[in-house]
């Protein structure tokens, strides 16, 4: 069987991961595509699903709107698995709070048990990028792009960290659930979406 | 994919330091241009104070632009329209947790560098401010902070992002509440899209050449942008946005996303208009979803409008030739 993975298509990069997921597909030669997705019904077709970057909040509100917000959550709780990245990785949280501002009230998907802080290194004069390390999945070397990026103070019992940066947490992973706080689809470098691609299709088999 | 790295070497913008042992850059092309990708398809909204940033938020839009005044406001009071007050861009970066720009005058470097202190999240170029320099627009290489740039054809919007822009707006006519220029400039830079992109395929280089020498750019950009057959940034439309359907037009014609300026806070139904509009970008190719928003807001609300053949001060002139 067809492999399928979605990019939620509201707000953000889409574009940017469709062609890293695609790649990835196609080094890894595994019988597969990528579409971008918005509708319940084509959401509720897939294998796998991306959160692209964008702002969480207006990608939280606008799933509410078409009633995509609930079967998302329906399917990762039924073992979809799922990348969210930045905007996604605040998507997939219980609560945000931002640096600045506070505890915010915005629509998430309460999936990983997270505390997570949003815009936590700063504003955009402080996005940087650096090296990171992820040595449980094999990936030793990544270039990370941070822009606004939320960061992760404390995890639950069940969530595991897979990198940090200095005292911060900036990617994670609870089974079937992936989140980094950095960008892999701004990067040449694929392995990321290569190894949700494999989760994916290992999963399905 | 959009290429993210086009960095100068001389780029004074980039920062490279230590940190927690390890080497960290700022202020590189994948971050500044990486920043606008993050705003695809989202509406950037024009405010002047706390109030109107927070109904821009809960509205859905992906950031906010602060201005002392809205263009429709400048165009009526007349005199010299210079950056915000920092007091209340600051107050306004306090209050919202999406990102906040600015606008400072066209050229004016040291504007732009009180911008860059306060910590905007980008900086606006922009022609709806004065003009302090009408031959020099900023190098904006030299700074961390990412920029946004106005253009009206190919060959303005590729000399901004010679100059290091990392996002284009087409103009449109602020202030006017009228899209019919945010139209005409979008479908001519189309249209230069397409006519480079043809001679590309077509392997005539000489031609190319020529092209490089008419939008007064260098030839590297032209190859670059005809190869790709979209502008190589970020691209929005702005200038005269004021209803659901403006918006989900100029997405249509291939825009990235939208910037309202005046159209919302203009109207007297602000609230439900922000909201239609951001619904209208976000579900631009459902057209019942466009209906559903258009039918939010009240057509006797919305700005007068004003016919842009008759105005006195058109703005998109400005820093144009440059």
């Amino acid at each position: 069987m067809s492999l399928t993975i979605g990019i939620l298509s509201i707000q953000g990069d889409v574009q940017e991961n469709l062609l890293s997921t695609q790649t990835a597909i196609d080094e890894l030669g595994i019988d597969g595509n990528v579409i971008d997705v918005r509708k319940p019904d084509d959401i509720s077709q897939l294998d796998g699903l991306i959160i692209p970057g964008g702002e969480s909040t207006t990608i939280g509100q606008l799933s509410l709107v078409n009633g995509s917000m609930k079967i998302l959550k329906e399917k990762i709780d039924a073992g979809m698995p799922v990348f969210g990245i930045c905007a996604g990785m605040i998507m997939l949280s219980k609560t945000a709070n931002d640096r600045i501002v506070g505890k915010i009230d915005q629509p998430l998907l309460d999936i990983l048990d997270i505390k997570l802080e949003r815009n936590s290194f700063g504003r955009q004069r402080e996005s940087f990028e650096t090296e990171i390390s992820m040595d449980s999945i094999n990936i030793s070397k990544f270039n990370g792009v941070f822009i606004r990026a939320p960061s992760v103070s404390e995890v639950g019992s069940d969530v595991e960290v897979l990198a940090k940066f200095g005292d911060k947490i900036v990617a994670i992973k609870k089974g079937n659930v992936i989140g980094t706080a950095f960008h892999p689809e701004l990067v040449e470098d694929v392995s990321l979406h290569k190894y949700f691609v494999n989760l994916t299709n290992t999963l399905k088999n | 994919m959009l290429p993210l790295s086009g960095e100068r070497l001389d780029a004074k913008g980039v920062v490279s330091e230590k940190n927690n042992l390890s080497d960290i850059l700022r202020g590189t092309s994948t971050l500044k241009r990486g920043f606008a990708h993050m705003l695809k398809n989202g509406v950037v909204m024009d405010v002047t104070n706390v109030e109107q940033a927070q109904i821009a938020e809960e509205a859905g839009a992906v950031s906010v632009m602060v201005l002392d005044k809205l263009p429709s406001e400048v165009r009526k009071a007349g005199g010299v329209a210079r950056t915000a007050s920092i007091r209340i861009i600051e107050e306004i970066m306090d209050s919202v947790t999406i990102p906040v720009m600015a606008k400072c005058r066209i050229g004016h470097v040291n504007e732009a560098q009180v911008l860059k202190e306060t910590d905007v999240d980008m900086i606006d170029e922009s022609e709806v401010l004065t003009p302090a320099d009408e031959l020099r627009h900023i190098w904006k290489w030299d700074f961390t902070t990412p920029f946004v740039n106005g253009a009206r054809s190919l060959a303005e919007a590729l000399r901004r992002i010679e100059e290091g822009a990392a996002m284009i707006r087409t103009k449109g006519e602020p202030g006017t509440g009228n899209v019919a220029e945010a139209i005409k400039h979008i479908k001519k830079v189309n249209d230069e899209l397409r006519t480079i992109k043809s001679i590309y395929d077509s392997g005539d280089n000489q031609d190319l050449v020529r092209m490089a020498r008419e939008f007064k750019v260098s030839y590297d950009i032209v190859e670059q942008t005809a190869k790709l057959g979209r502008l190589p940034v970020v691209n929005f439309a702005a200038g005269g946005i004021a209803t659901p359907a403006d918006a989900a037009y100029l997405m249509s014609l291939g825009c990235d996303g939208i910037f309202v300026g005046s159209g919302i806070f203009n109207s007297d139904d602000a609230k439900e208009r922000a909201r239609a509009i951001v619904l209208a970008t976000t579900f631009w190719n459902e057209s019942d979803k466009v209906k559903e928003a258009q039918k939010m807001i009240d057509e006797r609300q919305s700005m007068l409008g004003l016919d842009v053949n008759t105005l006195e001060l058109r703005m998109q002139d400005r820093g144009g030739s440059a």
